[in-house]
């Protein structure tokens, strides 16, 4: 745990030494607030609940959260640092887990911070907050999912660009697997794909959240899913690292 | 080797048939020795002769392709956190987080090496105080000059007093004063400790270690004391060049 916690510690503070983390913030929020209230219809649609901000955030961490991760392990690489780091005494588990947890708490931040739409729409009528919540807890699923998947990829590149790129690709993958163009596609061709392409879809379970249903299975998915990419991030950092 | 290890007890640092194979390149082949306690190892060998491959091993860095190594006793494979306590690891070129300050860096260090509170802030002030660097602990790394730099390297190594020091070319870039300060360092810590230097300074060799292996394409040619390499009428760099090229011919 120690270990683990000093390697977030140092990470999260590492975003707010460098540009990063007010460049990263101010456009989530710019970015969340404006497609909410254009696209979205904030007032028009005359309900007081945040189902067209909610609609945007999955969308918008497809780039900005693939941004945070390109730096994670590539940066280290580059630097060199990753020699000492792992020459430090802890196991590659904290190591991995340490920076998650620091990108982690940063998406939560940058969404804590989107705060003033939650006090408007309970200024202007009566939501239902533990559906907000709900929306809330389904952004830092979907943060976290991102996230893990960029960290992997992180790992098996030393240049910052192709980490961003493939993890927006493969990020997208898993947010349009279960949209209906391609399930509709896959259905009508090889349905077996299109089962397993709804079963992997990050929006469709965040889908749920946001319309305030926290289903026990869509929290062990996004375990799994963490977990999962993590495990992959451990095993290429293994086998990568020195290169 | 020498005496200082005592009679029983195993040696600090214990390498044995170390093997790494990047593809068909061997960079370390099959290479052994032990370092005990009070011995100053010079690691010496042409660019790309496996010397820091081979620090990197020993420090569970780059996994060894076959054979293993010990620290204090602990094998790097089967328990490479505890071997990993009982070193202190300069790295090729003594990278540091550049956005960091000083004092910063090395809590960070002390943090995952288990010290909190008082004895955190001791260790960290021993450090500075031991590679100076007390009249830049506030800056941020990216602003120091290369030898202040290296000299962070240097005291993020030396924090928790280990056993065990693997420092690869801790003098690189530092002006003549200051490496007679490292050196005088390392000459002073030599007695507790076990320490491997690699380097390409030759009179370093003579000035402060107690034994110089020389590697080149992944194997030992010699090890020795220095001053039993030299042989009459022949300076420590003929002997370096006759060893190094004659292998490279070969």
């Amino acid at each position: 745990m120690g270990p683990m916690l000093t390697v977030a510690r140092r990470e999260l503070a590492g975003y707010f030494a460098t540009p990063v983390a007010y460049v990263f913030i101010v456009i989530f929020l710019v970015l969340s607030g404006a497609l909410t209230f254009t696209l979205g219809g904030f007032f028009n649609r005359g309900q007081a609940d945040l189902q067209p901000f909610f609609n945007f955030v999955p969308w918008l961490f497809l780039f900005l959260v693939p941004a945070l991760t390109m730096r994670l392990w590539a940066e280290e690489r580059r630097l060199g640092t990753i020699e000492l780091l792992l020459t430090l005494p802890l196991t590659q588990w904290q190591a991995v887990w340490g920076k998650f947890l620091a990108a982690w708490a940063f998406c939560a931040v940058a969404l804590a911070l989107t705060f003033p739409l939650w006090v408007t729409i309970n200024a202007l009528g009566n939501p239902d907050n533990g559906v907000v919540l709900a929306g809330y807890l389904g952004c830092l699923m979907v943060a976290g999912a991102y996230l893990a998947v960029g960290a992997a990829l992180s790992a098996a590149t030393k240049n910052q660009v192709i980490a961003f790129v493939l993890a927006v690709a493969a990020c997208f993958l898993f947010a349009a697997a279960g949209s209906p163009i391609v399930t509709d596609f896959l259905s009508t061709r090889v349905p077996a794909l299109a089962e397993l392409a709804r079963a992997v879809s990050v929006t469709e379970r965040f889908n749920s959240f946001a319309r305030g249903v926290v289903a026990a299975r869509d929290v062990v998915f996004f375990a799994s899913f963490i977990g999962f990419w993590l495990f992959l991030n451990a095993v290429v950092l293994d086998h990568r690292k020195a290169d | 080797m020498t005496a200082h290890g005592g009679p029983n007890l195993p040696a600090l640092i214990e390498i044995e048939h170390l093997t790494r194979r990047f593809g068909a390149f061997t960079a370390v082949d099959d290479v052994s020795f032990t370092v005990e306690k009070g011995e100053v190892l010079g690691f010496l060998g042409p660019n790309g002769a496996g010397k820091s491959t081979t620090m990197k091993m020993l420090a569970g860095f780059v996994t060894p392709t076959a054979g293993t190594a010990r620290i204090a006793g602990h094998d790097i494979a089967d328990a490479p956190v505890a071997a990993k306590r009982a070193l202190g690891f300069l790295p090729e070129g003594a990278p540091t987080y550049p956005e960091m300050t000083v004092t910063g860096f090395l809590q960070f260090v002390a943090r995952i090496r288990g010290f909190r509170g008082a004895t955190l802030d001791e260790k960290v002030a021993a450090a500075m105080a031991q590679t100076q660097l007390e009249g830049v602990r506030l800056q941020p790394i990216e602003t120091l000059s290369k030898g202040f730099k290296r000299r962070v390297g240097l005291a993020q190594a030396l924090l928790h007093d280990p056993p065990v020091l693997v420092l690869d070319e801790p003098t690189d870039g530092l002006d003549p004063n200051q490496k007679h300060e490292v050196r005088e360092l390392i000459r002073r810590m030599a007695p507790e400790k076990a320490i491997i230097i690699s380097t390409h300074i030759l009179e370093e060799v003579e000035a402060v270690c107690t034994r110089a292996i020389i590697i080149a394409r992944g194997r030992i040619l010699a090890d020795a004391p220095p001053r039993d390499l030299l042989r009459p009428g022949h300076t420590l760099e003929q002997v370096f060049r006759e060893l190094t090229l004659a292998r490279e011919a070969a």
